[in-house]
């Protein structure tokens, strides 16, 4: 029965209290550990067109008579088009079509940002539209320009008021503490640089518009767009099959598909408009950079009794303040916590979600400040994490949590570290380092599947999510063969096309699989019903002693035992619908996701280098439903995270604004020949207050400890505390010479 | 311009300056063939010529002599399977240019270590981060 509840929906760690229709979720959740085929390692079913290079992305789409789009972009860091004037673009040959600021929206005449869109132009083709940009003639207006965070807090430009948060008595648990710690760290900016560009190619085929994007959510572009112009959204289809990474760049429609949808509704052709990858280190959204002042106090027998922090949140231009000191708020039993987060509006690119946006800076503040708390008092880093666990969310109970089983596995890897160091040289410094992870990854509702079953025994499961290389595909179809009693290669999952499927939730936030899959189960769930219900009418049998098995259809008793295929051949062009929605969240609960990663890594401490040469991952984010899948998501994330603790970082002139850093040659991510060996695992507990799948989301959690992880074995190798991302070598010899200074002066650093 | 592709040969008709990959992708519509850059810093592009990998958005089409090999020419090569079974792609959008490159790797290396799968493959950006799975798929590419 739909039901109508008010509750708390988390998105990317945001909340908003809102009114939610669901559906009851009646099905009890499988028993833990591996069925027929969910927690069964998948080879993912669309791999082989990805591999093939027969996967259409967004960037392949080519329409009859499509034109190419260019954006127009300020070159300051902060202006005002005083007058523009397209004619002379609008003259060069193959131009068909130029809009100014308020020509779409995304399109302003104040650029906030160097590289912030003002105009558009479309032309036959690519070049022609890059040429005419270059003809556009602007009149600009410099404004003041802040680019320093800092500055601009002390000034006061801010978004929003800085928030505050309290619970216990802050300063006098800090006065009366044995040990204080204070430590101030900085994170970089740093950018998604997905692989396939933001791009999208929009159509007018009637009144409709049709959106091809590069896209984490396709019902939220169509909301969007229809919202924006000013028309009902059944009037919008937004597709994307599959799309080439997003990583929470992609959640929204962007200047680009607007300009791309007036221009084509000018020349009444299509037209594509795509960032180049210069484009996409401008104005595609980043990481913004944050600057923590963090303090922890302790009694000597390693108990935390108080924890603070001030946060900046670089953010740029547009964008929006993440959580950063939620891992402080929440990783550890504190009574004590105080923090304020100021959120700096300055003259630079806007801020995108990115892969746990705050928790991944948050937690590189909170667990370095732990390790150097652990140093001062002499205690097991891991100990001193295992005394301080938090059993409740600040007295609100976890739906689930393992991070104690985790750290109990972490053990044989952290173990490993006295033989770790035993390997330094001269030169090498090698060390262990451990660091926690909390992030959300619950999901929620709303979010809708279809199941269809034709006489040849065969389903599609139909829903208007997205894969964006995550592999929700490979999962979904799991789940609806584990609910069928059939093998995978009998379910096929088509996905990607708002008008092809019901609403299905984004792909960010951790949150598809937790969404999605309880739908996709509920679904199956029905289309399983009916056919039991005919099986029952065809047998004259019980319904309830009925069941689907490998694929035949079998009696309690044993007296049937008929393929499924065989048995719905009387279907002919009948099929068997079903449709599932996805359950509430449990009430009054903190569904939150926990892991730890071990790590061991070098330094030449005459060089600066740091090597990362094995991290050990576990994680606790309830059911596994495709280890191999699983176990792909966690390397990606740590592989992503190595490259924002070690060589990414976006570079500013600091005196106009400009991104230096503009290539891939510049921005340094990393290649096959920087990872570590992996050794990866997962608690694999089904979370029982959590929909009839007891799973949460997997995507971000890897990225959350490893920065931390990282600088707290370059601590346990040479001593030096790195207290900046990215552990440049020459942030690494700055740490190493200030230890050196510190252990001259007679303080060595673990004492 | 004459081009030979994946054993055709076709009559293209590009402007002078066209990269390979725009005459691929634009022209005779073999779009497996991804860019990502469009500068020669990624490896999304890479195709072969004459059994040579070569970053096909830098190079430009007129100057292409020999006989070239896109992710279209090689659907059946094992590799193909090797990557799927290991799970070597994410997103998938680099990763026809990954194949590519490692076909390029065995044809010379049939065994190729882990060191020379590192040093072939470094210039083919990921940044799903599936590295760990591509060492696997090349390094059991024939089971
Ligand atoms: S697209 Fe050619 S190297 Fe990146
Ligand atoms: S699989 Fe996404 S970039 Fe390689």
């Amino acid at each position: 029965m739909a039901r109508l509840i008010r509750t708390e929906k988390e998105v990317e760690g945001r909340f908003e209290e809102v009114w939610l229709v669901v559906e009851e979720d009646p099905l009890e959740q499988w028993p833990a550990g591996p069925g027929e085929v969910v927690g069964r390692p998948a080879v993912r079913k669309d791999a082989l067109e990805r591999v093939r290079g027969e996967a259409r992305y967004t960037a392949d789409i080519r329409l009859p008579g499509m034109l190419h789009a260019a954006l127009l972009r300020s070159p300051y860091a902060h202006a005002r088009v005083r007058r523009i004037d397209l004619a002379p673009a609008l003259a060069l040959p193959g131009v068909r079509a130029a809009i100014g600021p308020g020509e779409a929206p995304g399109l302003d005449a104040e650029a906030g940002y160097a590289g912030a869109p003002v105009a558009a132009v479309a032309a036959e083709t690519d070049a022609q539209a890059r040429a005419a940009l270059e003809a556009v003639d602007v009149e600009w207006e410099k404004l003041d320009a802040v680019l320093d965070p800092e500055e601009a807090v002390e000034r006061g430009i801010l978004h929003g008021e800085p928030e505050r948060y309290e619970r216990g008595d802050f300063d006098r648990a800090v006065a009366e503490a044995d040990v204080v710690v204070e430590s101030t760290y900085r994170t970089q900016v740093v950018l998604h640089n997905s692989m396939e560009t933001h791009q999208s190619v929009c159509e007018w085929i009637g009144d409709r518009l049709d959106i091809h994007t590069s896209t984490q959510y396709v019902w939220g572009v169509r909301a969007e767009v229809a919202r924006e112009l000013g028309i009902a959204a059944d009037r919008v289809r937004v597709v994307c099959e599959y799309m080439g990474g997003g990583f929470g760049s992609k959640n929204s429609a962007g200047e680009y598909t607007f300009a791309a949808a007036e221009l084509a509704r000018r020349t009444g052709r299509p037209v594509r408009c795509a960032l180049t990858r210069r484009e996409e280190h401008v104005a595609a959204g980043n990481r913004n950079a944050t600057l923590q002042r963090l303090t922890v106090a302790a009694r000597s027998d390693g108990t935390i009794t108080a924890l603070g922090g001030d946060f900046i949140n670089a953010l740029g231009w547009g964008g929006w303040s993440a959580a950063t000191e939620g891992p402080l708020k929440m990783l550890y039993a504190c009574e004590n916590v105080r923090t304020t987060r100021s959120t700096a509006k300055i003259n630079t690119p806007p801020m995108k979600a990115f892969r746990a946006p705050g928790f991944v800076e948050g937690t590189f503040g909170l667990e370095c400040l732990i390790d150097e708390l652990a140093a001062r008092l002499d205690v097991d880093p891991l100990e001193l994490r295992r005394m301080n666990y938090a059993s409740s969310n600040d007295g609100t109970p976890f739906s689930s949590k393992n991070l104690a089983q985790c750290y109990e596995r972490a053990r044989k890897h952290w173990d490993r570290r006295h033989a770790v160091r035993a390997r330094s040289d001269a030169t090498w410094k090698r060390g262990v380092g451990m660091a926690s992870q909390i992030w959300y990854g619950g999901g929620g509702p709303p979010s809708y599947a279809w199941t269809r079953v034709g006489s040849d025994g065969r389903i599609t499961v139909v829903t208007a999510m997205q894969d964006i290389g995550t592999g929700t595909r490979t999962a979904m179809a799991q789940i609806a063969a584990e609910e069928l009693g059939v093998p995978l290669d009998r379910v096929e999952v088509t996905l990607g096309d708002t008008a092809r499927g019901p609403y299905a939730t984004l792909s960010a936030g951790s949150s598809t699989t937790p969404s999605i899959g309880p739908a996709v189960r509920a679904a199956a769930a029905d289309a399983k019903r009916q056919i039991l219900e005919i099986a029952a009418q065809r047998y004259d049998l019980e319904e309830r002693i009925l069941d689907i098995r490998n694929g035949t259809i079998v009696s309690a008793d044993g007296n049937l035992s008929v393929g499924l295929a065989e048995f719905l051949e009387l279907l002919g062009s009948a099929q068997i619908l079903g449709k599932g929605a996805r359950g509430p969240n449990p009430t009054g609960m903190s569904v939150l996701t926990f892991g730890v990663h071990v790590v061991e890594a070098a330094v030449d401490v005459e060089t600066g280098e740091v090597r990362v040469e094995r991290v050990a991952a576990v994680h606790d984010v309830g059911r596994i439903v495709n280890p191999l899948g699983a176990e792909s998501q966690v390397e990606g994330g740590i592989i992503q995270g190595i490259g924002h603790t070690l060589s990414e970082q976006r570079l500013m002139d600091e005196e106009t604004g400009r991104v230096l850093t503009t290539s891939l040659d510049a921005y340094r991510m990393p290649t096959i020949a920087d990872v570590p060996e992996i050794v990866c695992e997962f608690v694999d507990e089904p979370d029982a207050h959590l929909t009839n799948l007891g799973s949460k989301g997997l995507g971000e959690p890897p990225i959350v400890p490893i920065a931390a992880a990282i600088a707290n074995a370059i601590r346990d190798a040479t001593g030096a505390d790195v207290h900046e991302l990215p552990v440049s070598r020459e942030e690494m010899l700055r740490a190493l010479r200030e230890a050196e200074k510190k252990e001259r002066r007679g303080a060595p650093a673990a004492v | 311009m004459k081009l030979v592709i994946n054993g055709d040969e076709h009559e293209v008709d590009a402007p002078v300056g066209a990269s390979l990959a725009a005459v691929l992708r634009e022209r005779l519509g073999l779009t497996g063939t991804k860019i990502a850059c469009n500068e020669g810093h990624c490896g999304a592009c890479t195709v072969m010529i004459d059994g040579v990998p070569v970053l096909s958005c830098i190079t430009l089409a007129h100057s292409v002599e020999g006989e070239v090999t896109t992710i279209e020419g090689l659907r059946d090569h094992p590799l193909v399977d090797a990557f799927v079974r290991a799970d070597a792609v994410q997103c998938g959008f680099c990763t026809p240019g990954q194949v590519v490159s490692a076909a390029a790797l065995v044809a010379a290396r049939p065994t190729p270590t882990e060191e020379e799968i590192r040093h072939a493959m470094a210039g083919n950006i990921c940044r799903c981060g599936t590295y760990p799975k591509i060492e696997e798929a090349i390094l059991h590419w024939r089971d």
